[in-house]
């Protein structure tokens, strides 16, 4: 809907806290319109303001409605609570079920609360290329805690880890012994672990699997760390530990404040939202410069991918 | 550079929980390339109106099977309007008599579509809709 936009007034309704102008420039920003780049120059002011949790685990484990409980907990301190969900792009139609915001929905019309799923759009690592965009948005509209679900994949979501301040990585008791946990990947960036849905069997099991690999670290002699990361048990769906889990997510921030870890973070974070940002803009304007002729020397053994890649790159 | 995927929300309102034809729905959409949101089932028009707000999109199907679709329907439409979603398309399908779809179609609810309605159909119909609207 390319109306055209007046951006600044859209900011000015974004920070007095319009959820329609947050939506609007949300779609903005995650249609990479030519107008959010100017949205991106004021919102990211606000950057680092707010608790970025990212949740990641595999898929079923119950983050979602993990997120709904802990919703609800910040709610009761009137915090107001963005919450971002990545689904995947269908590699083959460009399409995607973004379902989500189907466990939040007991939220929905709460307007301390504002919730938008995202499409991978073709990105993997559990999230989207826009997500700090996304973010920021959030950030500008006054949220306290931005809760950041990923594509529910498990193993490999790294990349949250430098999207988020606090990552609350989500298992249940049936998923893995301590050799699932001893691998690397998500287990190695977790701040904080939840056993989900604590009331199947098992569950003591899982807590003591998950802690004895995490502790792993201590007996092959390295030094204790500043935060060493809690295993939590809880119901979600009954509400159960997510009490203690909210506690144990404000003394991850606190420690990240006080520690100056935080600002590590932080520049961690901003340093991959320039990749992004480059990444994307190189690759785009390089990819635009294919053409059918290009193509044809290819085929005709004239020139090779790479050479074609560098001479693309530099114009 | 390729097309921004079009965004629907395909809602339940009211309190019947046959969903299988809103899922089936879904899993068209999404394979025709659309990012396809789904709110569940027993949601108020308040509830679809702010998923609809957030969530940026540029449709939202209605799907009912218990016969409240003349009260529910246009009170969608009425809450979507109300926060402002004046372009937003609404569409309906699930068990609805043919006389009522004039009367819906007065109260803001585009186009109706029962059992049997080809999927393609239902693809090309948005598609048309929301490319001339962009």
């Amino acid at each position: 809907m390319p109306r055209k936009t007046d951006t600044s007034d859209l900011i000015r309704r974004v920070r007095r806290g319009e959820h329609a102008a947050a939506a609007r420039a949300l779609s903005l920003v995650v249609d990479e319109d030519e107008s959010a780049e100017a949205l991106a120059r004021d919102f990211f002011k606000s950057a680092g303001c707010a608790q970025k949790i990212g949740v990641c685990g595999p898929p079923g484990a119950g983050k979602s409605t993990l997120i709904g409980r802990l919703i609800g907990r910040y709610r009761e301190r009137e915090l107001k609570v963005g919450v971002l969900a990545v689904d995947p792009s269908s590699s083959v139609s460009g399409g995607a079920f973004l379902g989500d915001r189907l466990r939040i929905m007991e939220h929905a019309t709460d307007p301390g609360v504002f919730i938008r799923s995202l499409a991978s759009r073709g990105m993997i690592g559990g999230l989207t290329h826009t997500i700090f965009g996304a973010i920021h948005v959030l950030e500008a509209l006054g949220c306290g805690k931005i809760l950041i679900e990923t594509v529910g994949t498990g193993q490999d979501e790294v990349d949250v880890a430098s999207v988020a301040d606090t990552v609350l990585y989500v298992t249940t008791p049936s998923l893995g012994d301590e050799i699932q946990a001893m691998k690397a990947g998500a287990m190695e960036i977790g701040d904080i672990f939840v056993v989900n849905k604590a009331d199947l069997s098992g569950k003591d099991k899982a807590v003591a699997d998950l802690k004895g690999a995490l502790g792993l670290g201590h007996a092959a002699g390295q030094a204790p760390r500043a935060w060493e990361p809690p295993v939590i048990a809880a119901a979600a769906l009954a509400g159960e530990g997510v009490e203690p889990l909210a506690e144990h997510l404000d003394a991850h921030w606190k420690h990240l404040q006080e520690s100056g870890e935080g600002r590590e973070r932080l520049k961690r974070q901003h340093a991959t939202e320039l990749r992004f940002w480059i990444q994307r803009r190189v690759v785009k304007d390089a990819l635009g410069r294919i053409t059918q002729k290009s193509l044809e020397e290819l085929l005709s053994r004239r020139t090779d991918p790479a050479s074609l890649g560098r001479r693309l790159l530099r114009r | 550079m390729t097309a921004k995927p079009l965004r629907v929300l395909i809602a339940k309102p009211g309190l019947d929980g046959h969903d299988r034809g809103a899922k089936v729905i879904v899993r068209a959409l999404r394979d025709a390339g659309f990012e396809v949101i789904y709110t569940g089932i027993r949601q108020t028009p308040e509830m679809i109106a702010a998923a609809a707000l957030q969530e940026g999109v540029a449709a939202v199907g209605l799907s009912l099977l218990s016969g409240a679709h003349m009260t529910l329907f246009p009170e969608v439409v009425k809450r979507l309007r109300k926060s402002g979603l004046k372009d937003v398309l609404v569409f309906g399908g699930g068990i609805i008599p043919d006389e009522d779809a004039p009367k819906l179609k007065k109260a803001g609810v585009d186009r109706v579509f029962g059992p049997g309605t080809p999927l393609q159909a239902i693809v090309d119909y948005l598609r048309e809709k929301l490319r001339v609207a962009a």
